[in-house]
């Protein structure tokens, strides 16, 4: 199914040059309009006018997440404020938040690309879509709102939390698709277990939209075994509007990026050059649509690659392999490079591994991972826990080439999160 | 024969956590007839005979413990030098690893608890040495 059929399917040709003809006006526009660019562009020494193939990106400025709080609050307009409908922010754990203000028709836009996403899975307007993402400052529940509204969802802005409600919302109303977050989606599947609520009995769930924080493969078969349903991984990021980046069709092969607004480039992230389709490297992302603030070339320190090759579904937008991890959750522990989601793919490939666990960093470099056993994991023998600790040691050691401490511990008893989890604990002294 | 189970609690290895586990059960009325922990570095498992069974299972499942049922073996010893090699010997010869065991005295009368992973085949091979399995109603009554 598609929203856009035109647009979703555009040959290849015909989209770079669409792409190229709103890269160059989006650098004309902010070259003449937003102060903090015109300085880049002369310390570069480049011009609009020099952009004239789609590789001509790279003569561009990067732009980077300290950009937008130093500008802050409107530093980065490219309109007059009069013309903007709507601001929100990206979460700043220190200092300034990072202000990001959408016109009207960025409003509609966003909306737009979520509709597409919607439907690409299959959903309708008879679909009812609870909706389990903050509602406020945060782009990821109000942008899905508008976007689940414009394909005729019944929305019901649940937010997050409030687990009781949440359950009464989604028996009552018949719920049939949620937009959560993967931590509150197991979080959740461990309270309707505890409820004696049984989600395929019970509930009309179909389909779970998971995102804003990165997961594994492994994360996303126990979200759909547990509430039997399919999970859609979903990536967004509030500077490039929120949800509806990219999300995967009903081939779950990848995520669409929607190429028609986002000029895509895989960099290295320590150098920033590019790297070719299919390498590793961090994701680059120039608006090529957005009025009221644009975006050229925007670091989201999100770690990924694009899958070569064309799609089943037909969708011409190349796919990007999910999120591996953030260049900045990266944790460096005995000189070795290590990823959170390593260990979570570990984790949750183990049957007898329940649904919470927690990194924590001590001392000089020990680590240690508290588990939570899995309800159906406890035979009430010591030596059975005794030899899934050194099985999870060694097998995590295979992964990331250091042996942590592993700790079980009893279901339930790690610290729950029903927004967003916090999984790792640095208290090193170093 | 009906099987002797024990209730096995998963805790972690922490002060107080035997108190907030017995708590439970002297709330709810329960007696507990005999008590054994195991532990390794970090965690511990603390198995209970009570006289309510399916109670106690109930009560702390309800608290949140995290619980399981263990199915032992009760075996009548004769109360003499000797009696437990006996057990021992004839388990050794058939290649029946013991994961844990555990004996008491009680008016008299020695029984040893023991948890094998087979526990139908453990059972049929000490049937032949003419021992004495006590069920759970029989152990309860000591």
């Amino acid at each position: 199914m598609f929203w856009d059929q035109k647009i979703e399917t555009i040959e290849c040709a015909a989209l770079e040059a669409l792409q190229l003809k709103r890269l160059q006006a989006t650098a004309r526009r902010v070259a003449s309009n937003v102060p903090f660019y015109q300085q880049k562009f002369a310390e570069l020494g480049v011009k609009p006018g020099q952009i004239k193939s789609l590789a001509d990106v790279r003569r561009l400025p990067f732009t980077i997440s300290a950009d937008l709080r130093e500008t802050y609050p409107t530093g980065l307009l490219a309109v007059p404020k009069d013309d903007t409908l709507r601001l929100h922010t990206s979460s700043g754990t220190t200092g300034k938040p990072k202000a990001l203000f959408f016109s009207a028709k960025d409003v509609d836009n966003a909306a737009e690309l979520i509709a597409r996403c919607l439907v690409m899975t299959g959903v309708t307007k008879r679909d009812v879509l609870q909706n389990m993402m903050t509602y406020g400052l945060f782009t990821g529940a109000l942008v899905m709102h508008y976007g689940a509204e414009k394909v005729g969802c019944l929305v019901i802005p649940a937010g997050p939390g409030n687990s009781e409600k949440q359950v009464l919302l989604m028996q009552d109303f018949r719920t049939t698709v949620i937009h959560v977050t993967p931590s509150y989606a197991l979080y959740l599947a461990d309270f309707l277990e505890k409820k004696g609520v049984d989600p395929r009995r019970d509930l009309a769930l179909r389909k779970a939209f998971v995102g804003a924080e990165p997961y594994t493969e492994e994360t996303r078969r126990k979200i759909e075994q547990a509430l039997g349903i399919d999970v859609y991984n979903s990536y967004g990021l509030s500077e490039m509007n929120g949800p509806g980046i990219a999300f995967e069709c009903e081939h779950k092969c990848g995520m669409h990026l929607w190429e028609d607004n986002f000029l895509l480039e895989i960099v290295d992230p320590k150098t920033g050059e590019p790297l070719p389709d299919g390498q590793t490297g961090e994701l680059v992302l120039t608006t090529l649509c957005r009025e009221a603030m644009p975006l050229l070339r925007y670091r989201t320190r999100d770690i990924t690659s694009i899958i070569p090759g064309p799609c089943p579904c037909g969708r011409t937008h190349r796919r990007l392999h999910r999120i591996t991890g953030r260049a900045d959750d990266m944790l460096i522990v005995r000189g070795v490079n290590i990823y959170p989601q390593q260990i979570e793919r570990v984790l949750m490939s183990l049957p007898a591994v329940g649904r919470n666990y927690q990194i924590v960093l001590e001392g000089l470099d020990e680590m240690t991972i508290n588990v939570e056993l899995a309800e159906a994991g406890f035979d009430g023998h010591v030596e059975h826990l005794t030899r899934l600790q050194s099985e999870i040691a060694d097998r995590l050691r295979a992964e990331i080439l250091t042996k942590p401490k592993v700790h079980l511990v009893p279901p339930g008893t790690l610290p729950v999160s029903e927004g967003k989890a916090k999984r790792v604990i640095d208290n090193r002294s170093l | 024969m009906s099987a002797v189970n024990l209730i096995a609690v998963f805790a972690e290895n922490q002060l107080g956590q035997m108190a907030r586990i017995t708590k439970v059960l002297a709330d709810a009325g329960i007696n507990i007839r005999w008590v054994t922990i195991a532990t390794n570095e970090t965690l511990g498992v603390i198995k209970f005979l009570v006289d309510k069974c399916d109670l106690a299972y109930q009560s702390l499942h309800q608290k949140g413990w995290t619980v399981s049922l263990v199915e032992v073996l009760a075996i009548e010893v004769e109360d003499r030098p000797g009696g437990l090699h006996a057990i021992a010997d004839c388990l050794a010869r058939n290649k029946i690893n013991v994961e844990n065991s555990s004996g008491f005295v009680s008016h008299n009368r020695a029984v040893l608890l023991i948890e094998v992973q087979d526990v139908a085949k453990a059972r049929q091979i000490l049937a032949k040495q003419n021992l004495r399995f006590l069920s759970q109603e029989e152990i309860l009554k000591l």
